[in-house]
């Protein structure tokens, strides 16, 4: 081990943290996550195919992807908009709605589950109101929907907010003093150098969404095929001692985690090579 | 910036001062739009943020007290709520603990020293944070449950993981696992190790060098990534639900609680004990700002 570190070997220590650092990773998070791939190798291809493939399990994935995907546009949009408020204008109160911002992150998912389940119930704050409408939000998936955009709400904001922060001033002045009118600069030179920040936090939003399990099930209803959500059919299937179903849904999840990171990865060394403006 | 890509969140390094310094008047010409785009921008991110945002918390509140201070406190003096109170704190010391020491060694091994590989070790740290809660505990019930691979091993010798307080820990680490490693590594790589090499060559040792220059050099750091490690430990949930098991007075957290005393309409005990959860959260949020600003505060020295 003491072999790779070249540099700075000054320093004592390195075979023991490091030594420490990579047990302590093994143990708590490689081998158990492993445990899962294993036990998955168990399954023939065809069984593996026939549990993913089942009508329950591709609508709970079906259910948990495309709202998540929903939502996560949904925070795209009104992050860009907060993160715009937050930045660009002085207003009071402004100090308190940045730290708002950050209450889905601090707030654990089951108190949100139950505060968003009791807030759009038929006869909740927002629920009452919206019934009138007409519009049915608790135990629908529109319900998911409600408490996927609400996790998702800092990603975007907290992606973005120090790119914008950062932007050179003079870009905007140079085309503005070229010619072009605010919305011209806004939409051509400010949003196409923010891409991919957007990008990676529409991504993580997206991931945590998809994952997401306590603040959905309350508010979800958890009707088989109409408003299961995929976290929550792995649950089902381990209560029913269905080992192998849970694993392969699980799988599925975790892979399309893993493509998530690979494609934040990306973005964030697009952005390197694209910005370099540090 | 591929360490902060993953979890831009976690970055302890808050942009709020130099967001807080006003523009130059010189530009403001430039770079502002309408005064009417303006103010139904301001209008639309508040309005946004107070219904989403502002509203649960308030329904979280004003719930746990709809029938009175008395039932409110008898609520979360009910025996099954202290036990569920006891149990988050005694899981959370200990997965904190675990990541506390953990995030040490590992800040010290990847910004100290040169080696391959450091950005996927960092990678693999992270991986924690992209997994989903219910697979979390999934994987601990798959290595230790009794169809599991450890399983058989562990009845021959009476050892209980799952539905037990193991269990509960060992979930709990795995999900808060990056939390005090990442607060820690942006930090300590931009602290460099001059003090510390000029340290070990006045002959220091090396655990006088980390307790002497290091620890008093990040120990707001420290402080940041215990205090979000801290309050995802007690109020995690999907990974716990998972390995609970759900024993009454037992192996109940608070969040495992909630959900329960929920799903039984008993809906002002059920938002009592999520009251006390929400209260978490807010102080956690005010701590996060004033260690951010001390944080901010402590860069300064060292920039030159």
């Amino acid at each position: 081990m003491a072999a790779i570190a070249v540099r700075r070997s000054v320093l004592p220590g390195f075979g023991l943290t490091m030594g420490l650092t990579l047990t302590w990773l093994s143990v708590i998070v490689l081998i158990p996550l492993a445990g899962l791939f294993l036990k998955t190798s168990e399954l023939s291809l065809d069984q593996f195919w026939v549990i993913v493939s089942s009508r329950r399990t591709l609508n709970a994935l079906k259910i948990s992807f495309g709202l998540a995907f929903l939502a996560a546009l949904v925070n795209l949009v009104m992050g860009t908009i907060v993160v715009w408020a937050l930045v660009r204008y002085r207003f009071p109160g402004r100090r308190l709605l940045d730290a708002i911002v950050d209450v889905p992150f601090a707030l654990p998912t089951a108190v949100a589950g139950v505060a968003l389940s009791a807030l759009f119930a038929e006869k909740g704050w927002l629920g009452a109101p919206l019934a009138a409408l007409g519009l049915k939000v608790a135990f629908t998936p529109i319900g998911i929907f409600v408490a996927m955009v609400f996790i998702g709400i800092p990603f975007v904001v907290r992606t973005v907010q120090p790119v914008l922060i950062e932007l050179d001033p003079e870009i905007e002045e140079a085309a503005t003093s070229l010619g072009a009118n605010r919305w011209q600069t806004v939409t051509r030179v400010i949003l196409p150098s923010l891409v991919p920040a957007l990008l990676t936090g529409l991504a993580l939003a997206f991931a945590r969404a998809v994952g997401e399990y306590g603040s959905v099930i309350f508010i979800a209803g958890n009707l088989p095929n109409v408003s299961e959500i995929a976290p929550l059919l792995i649950v089902i299937r381990l209560s029913e001692f269905r080992y192998a179903d849970a694993t392969a849904i699980a799988v599925v999840m975790l892979v399309a985690a893993f493509l998530i990171i690979f494609v934040v990865n990306r973005l964030q060394r697009w952005a390197q090579t694209r910005l370099p403006m540090h | 910036m591929t360490i902060e890509a993953t979890m831009a969140r976690e970055h302890p390094v808050p942009q709020e001062a130099r967001a807080g310094t006003p523009l130059p008047a010189v530009r403001v010409d430039y770079r502002c739009e309408p005064r009417a785009v303006r103010i139904a921008i301001i209008a639309i991110a508040v309005t946004f943020l107070a219904l989403f945002v502002v509203l649960p918390l308030i329904v979280v509140f004003a719930s746990a007290l709809s029938k009175g201070m008395v039932a409110y406190f008898a609520a979360l003096s009910d025996p099954e709520a202290l036990s569920a109170i006891r149990l988050t704190l005694l899981v959370a010391a200990i997965s904190v603990g675990i990541n506390l020491v953990f995030g040490l060694t590992a800040a010290w091994a990847i910004t100290k020293f040169d080696f391959r590989g450091k950005t996927f070790l960092i990678s693999l740290i992270d991986l924690p944070f992209s997994v989903s809660p219910v697979i979390s505990g999934l994987i601990f019930v798959l290595l230790f449950g009794a169809q599991g691979f450890l399983g058989p091993f562990l009845e021959d010798h009476h050892v209980q993981v799952l539905f037990a307080v193991p269990g509960l820990a060992l979930a709990t680490t795995f999900v808060t696992f990056p939390f005090v490693a990442r607060a820690l590594i942006p930090l300590m790589q931009e602290q460099g190790t001059q003090e510390e090499e000029a340290a070990i060559s006045l002959g220091a040792s090396g655990l006088q060098t980390f307790f002497r220059v290091t620890l008093p050099n990040i120990k707001w750091g420290v402080l940041y990534g215990v205090l979000l490690c801290n309050a995802r430990a007690m109020g995690e949930f999907g990974a716990v639900s998972v390995v609970s098991g759900h024993i009454r007075g037992e192996t109940n957290t608070m969040p495992l609680l909630v959900e329960i005393l929920y799903n039984e309409y008993q809906f002002v005990a059920s938002f009592a004990i999520a009251s006390l959860l929400a209260m978490l959260a807010l102080i956690t949020l005010i701590a996060k700002t004033v260690l951010e600003r001390h944080l901010d505060e402590g860069k300064l020295p060292h920039d030159d």
